[in-house]
Parts: structure tokens; sequence; C-alpha cells
């Protein structure tokens, strides 16, 4: 069967959204996102990079803890946070934390699972803290709620573009 | 900036339709305020508020003539939140990937454990 798509999507200004479909029922797809055991068969990242913590306390208020190591060079990189809700089989919200921080703050990460005969789509959503950002949308009186939906940027650039745009 | 604050700007530059399209218009050649209002239903303030906000995302700047100050597309900056883009995409198709073995895994052995 063929795999579905993985769609990322910017929401508003701060928020990236995935969206992915699996063959299976949700039951099991929360699982490999909630037991410590599974998550770290799938949960790796670029090739070469093996997870050695996978701590998981998953209700809320409980933390969790991650590392992975890259196997050529053995570097570590790590991340932790809380969860915020806990619903299983259908939803989970924690805060997310990388120990390098590559962007400042925390992220809340949110994931929504809704299965339809049998199978199960995916929604992860992650809210980055960014003044910034948020700064230039209120100074921009930016609306609310725009979607942008693209494989690459390029993809976005050319269907955003009106007619007499695209032209010139 | 530091390079996630700064694709968060990139990002929140690029969520909104007008300013796709100015720098759609852009990617085609350098262009005055004046030109590029033309092809929006809109007052030149409200088209100078996006420029506003694709420089400050460091997505276009502004040329030296004078009077004219043409905005050109800062294609490197494009291409960098491109290339981020691409390389999440990447991490996550292959993490999704072995989710999908897993999963098969798991449905195996669930009807293995409960036989119909």
């Amino acid at each position: 069967m063929k795999r579905a798509a993985l769609k990322i999507t910017t929401q508003g200004d701060r928020e990236l959204v995935m969206t992915r479909e699996f063959d299976a029922p949700r039951k099991l797809v929360y699982d490999a996102h909630t037991k410590p055991e599974l998550v770290k068969r799938w949960l790796l990242g670029p090739e070469g990079w093996s997870m050695p913590v996978c701590e998981m306390d998953v209700r809320v208020g409980g933390k969790y803890r991650w590392v992975w190591r890259n196997s050529t060079d053995g570097s570590e990189m790590g991340m932790g946070g809380t969860y915020r809700e806990v619903q299983a089989p259908e939803r989970l919200v924690a805060t997310e934390r990388f120990d390098q921080a590559w962007y400042p703050g925390e992220a809340l990460n949110t994931l929504v699972l809704v299965e339809k005969t049998g199978r199960t789509t995916l929604t992860q959503t992650m809210r980055y803290e960014s003044k910034e950002a948020r700064d230039a949308v209120i100074k921009s009186g930016m609306e609310k709620g725009v979607t942008a939906s693209y494989d690459r940027l390029e993809d976005l650039l050319a269907s955003s573009a009106p007619s007499s745009v695209a032209r010139s | 900036m530091q390079p996630r604050h700064r694709l968060d700007a990139i990002f929140a530059a690029l969520a909104d339709p007008t300013r796709r399209a100015i720098i759609a218009r852009l990617a085609a050649g350098q262009a005055s305020v004046n030109e590029l209002a033309q092809p929006f239903d809109m007052s030149q303030p409200a088209i100078s508020k996006h420029l506003k906000v694709l420089e400050r995302a460091g997505l276009i700047s502004r040329g030296r003539e004078a009077q004219r100050r043409p905005r050109r597309l800062e294609a490197k900056r494009l291409a960098e939140a491109d290339k981020w883009l691409e390389r999440y995409r990447r991490l996550w198709e292959g993490n999704y990937r072995r989710l999908d073995a897993l999963l098969d895994e798991l449905k195996t052995q669930e009807k293995e454990r409960k036989p119909q």
C-alpha cells in the first residue's frame, strides 16, 4: 500500500502543523507515542542516531526526557518537557525544550489522533514562543488563521501569486 | 537574531497571501513601492506595512536609487527557510516511515493475541 504523504503547514505566525495518515487504529498510534519502549524504535531522526534515553511519565504534570546519540561521532542531543494534557487515545499536549537552545524558550506540542475506519490521522501542532514574530503580527494587523500549506516554499509562492503578478 | 528566531520571522512573514504575492513579484525583478501596490487593491501605506514585515524578516531589501528605492528579493534568506523546511520534512518522513513499520508489527501482535 502506498504510504500517506506528510503535510507540513504554517498556521498563524507561531505554529507549525504536521499531518500524516497511518494505516492503524489510533490506540496503537497513541501507544507508539506514549510507551518508551515503542517511542525509541521510531523517533530517531536522521540515519545514524539512536535514542539511549527515553523516559516518559505520561500523566498531567509528568515529565519526559529524550536523548539521542550519533553513532559516528558520539555527539548527543537532548530535550524534555512536561505533559500538560493526557487524554488517551486521542490527545497529548506537552511542552518541549532542547538542551542546546536552537530556538528561544519552550514550544508547546499538541498531538491529536482521529480514527476513521481503522485508519488514523495524526495532527501534530508545534507552537513556538516568539515575541518577535508575534509583534510583527500585531504591528502589521495580519488577519488571524491564515493557513499556508505547502511541500516546498517554491510551490507556496507559485500558487499564491495573483495572475497579474505571475505574468510580470 | 538566532537561527530559529530568524526562521520564525520568515515563516510569519510568509503566512500572509499578500506578502507571498509580493515575494513572487520580486522574484521576477526589483520593483518600487508604487509598482508593487499596483496589482493589489490596496493603499500604498498598507503595502508599505507588508514590506516592513518582509524587510524585518530579511526577505527583501531596499535599493540605493534616491527617489525610487526599489525593493528586491533576498533569495538567500528564502533559500534558508526552504532548506530548513526540507530538512525538517526529511527528518519526520524518516520517523513516520519507521512508525508505519512499527504499527504494522503491533497490528500483527494484536491479531495474534486476540484470535477471532
